[in-house]
């Protein structure tokens, strides 16, 4: 059984103008998401990622299906226990979210005083959680003494001070700088890794999903439409939302602007090869067209690193008398798509 | 100017009875104020009790109530604050007016303060399992803190002008002091001192008020 099952859940608000269509931000989304994993919720603004993120942890009441954390179906269950069930369940955001009238200190406490956690081991639990964020010396700062940076820091502290099992991030890096960003994933990793939490990434930054998920599902119009291992998900795209994604981090496939400026450069046959690690290698691959004495050149594409294996497109000129019978006989290895 | 010298007990007690009735003011004014304010706040559509009607109720009340020039609400309330305390004129009657008039200017300025207050602040505290009533106690009003300390200084001032007003009705205090003895005896001097007497307290208030949001907002 999986830490938190989405089934046919909806939620519909009412229409923005009298006599105007309900907005139906989430629309009938079944998902898992398990223990320990951290899974990438991505899609375009207003595809109902944040609407996700508030039915899991219950701050709307969803329109339709049942919402399940850790075996409680939320969807049956009162206020009071709602709220008991939400101090296990950690959230941060884009803008951070900070207490100002309190200090970091006061802001970690928060949540310690709500899940009632005596004041005596406050103290020790603070320190703890600011170290492991790197802030140890920023404990009676106020918030607007911070960066970005350390502010999701702290937002990241605050989450975790009542050791939920569950972090919900929603755009949580989009407000950074990319280098800022690339700390708060390492960090989002090591709470992953180190202490076993179970991340829902929400973002439409593809680079953090690449770097961070191990598994992605791709919302459009509160539904969604693809979902799959981080691997799969970057190395073969299949829904057009998806592709667009993936595109602004993986740009290995010529557009058709591109394609009719290599055409004019390269008359021989242009083809491209999709490479996937774990199938056939590059070695193999080429080693058809050097058997038969078919020249190559490389005219576009790249390889890519996800989840520590490698993937990409090649586009390839083939010059020679058996460029046919090459073709066939890569067709048989790995995906080759003619460019026209 | 011999005659303000004449009138120098006179004058510390009129001192005394505007400070007493400004306090009152604000203190239990500013309290139901604070009660309605949040109230008109947090039952609006979207908001942590969200609730049409009574939102409605308190809106309608306040918006009817808030602009009655103070004189008028001072003259018309006068038979109900003799049913419910007995006198209808005095220092008593008095703070009751005071009272009724700065809870409907304060509602709104809590109102307004608290709507600065990011939703997003609430809705992380909701997030970490906190009661709807927890958020408003600890989050929503100590978030709103600065800016509620500069609003109930601005109600401050409004309130002082309503103790020189609460002369008309039979109160004392340095408004009925300046009327009494300053206007009606064309004594200038005495009129004078008293409007002094009434900048310093302003001032003072105001100094003080903007030290506190100063310290609260740290800026
Ligand atoms: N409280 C609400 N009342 C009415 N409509 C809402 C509410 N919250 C969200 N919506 C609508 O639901 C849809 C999905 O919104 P949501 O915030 O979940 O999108 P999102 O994917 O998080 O977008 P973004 O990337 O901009 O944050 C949008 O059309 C939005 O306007
Ligand atoms: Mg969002």
């Amino acid at each position: 059984m999986a830490l938190i099952e989405l089934r046919d859940v909806a939620k519909t608000y009412p229409p923005r103008r009298r006599g105007g269509d309900p907005v139906r931000a989430v629309d009938g989304v079944t998902l898992d998401v398990n223990e320990g994993e951290i899974l990438g919720v991505v899609g375009y603004s207003g595809a109902g990622k944040s609407t996700l993120a508030r039915l899991i942890n219950a701050l709307e009441p969803v329109t339709r299906g049942t919402v399940t954390v850790a075996g409680q179906e939320l969807t049956r269950m009162s206020e009071g226990e709602l709220q008991k069930v939400r101090r296990g369940i950690g959230m941060i955001f884009q803008q951070f979210n900070l207490f100002h009238s309190r200090t970091v200190w006061g802001n970690i406490a928060y949540p310690l005083k709500v899940a009632g956690v005596p004041t005596s081991q406050h103290q020790a639990r603070i320190s703890e959680l600011l170290h492991f964020v790197g802030l140890a010396d920023k404990a009676h700062s106020y918030p607007e003494q911070l960066s970005g940076g350390q502010k999701q820091r702290v937002g990241i502290a605050r989450a975790l001070a009542a050791s939920p099992k569950i972090l919900l991030a929603d755009e949580a890096t989009s407000a950074l700088d990319p280098e800022t960003t690339q700390d708060v994933v390492d960090l989002l990793r090591r709470v992953n890794r180190e202490l076993g939490v179970t991340i829902v990434v929400i973002t439409h930054e593809m680079e953090v999903v690449k770097n961070l998920a191990h598994r992605v599902v791709v919302m459009e119009n509160g539904t969604v439409v693809e979902s799959g291992s981080t691997f799969d998900v970057f190395a073969d795209p299949s829904h057009q939302v998806t592709q667009r994604f993936v595109r602004t981090v993986v740009d290995d496939v010529p557009s058709q602007a591109v394609v009719e400026e290599l055409r004019r450069r390269h008359p021989g046959r242009l083809v491209t090869v999709a490479f996937r690690e774990g199938s056939v290698s590059q070695t193999e691959v080429f080693g058809e067209l050097i058997s038969r004495g078919v020249g190559f050149q490389l005219v576009y594409g790249g390889i890519e690193e996800v989840q520590g294996r490698t993937f990409g497109n090649l586009t390839i000129e083939l010059t020679g008398d058996r460029v046919d019978e090459a073709v066939r006989a890569l067709s048989e290895l790995v995906a080759v798509r003619e460019v026209s | 100017m011999d005659r303000v010298i004449e009138l120098g007990p006179l004058f510390l007690e009129a001192t005394i009875e505007t400070i007493v009735l400004v306090a009152v003011g604000v203190t239990v004014g500013g309290l139901l104020g604070l009660v309605v304010g949040t109230g008109l706040y947090v039952t609006r559509k979207g908001g942590l009790l969200s609730n049409g009607v009574v939102n409605l109720l308190l809106n309608i009340v306040v918006n009817v109530f808030r602009p009655i020039p103070f004189i008028l609400l001072a003259v018309g309330l006068q038979p109900l604050v003799r049913q419910v305390f007995g006198v209808g004129i005095g220092n008593v009657a008095a703070a009751v007016v005071i009272v009724f008039a700065a809870a409907f200017g304060i509602a709104r300025i809590v109102e307004q303060n608290l709507v600065s207050v990011p939703p997003g602040v609430l809705e992380a505290a909701r997030a970490m399992g906190a009661s709807r009533t927890r958020v408003i106690f600890t989050v929503l009003l100590p978030e709103a803190f600065g800016p509620l300390i500069l609003g109930y200084t601005f109600a401050f001032v409004a309130i002082v002008d309503m103790t020189a007003i609460v002369g008309t009705i039979g109160a004392g205090g340095l408004g009925n002091l300046a009327l009494q003895y300053g206007y009606r005896q064309f004594n200038p001097w005495v009129t004078w001192s008293a409007i002094l007497i009434v900048i310093v307290i302003v001032q003072l208030g105001q100094f003080a008020g903007n030290a506190g949001a100063r310290k609260v907002l740290r800026r």
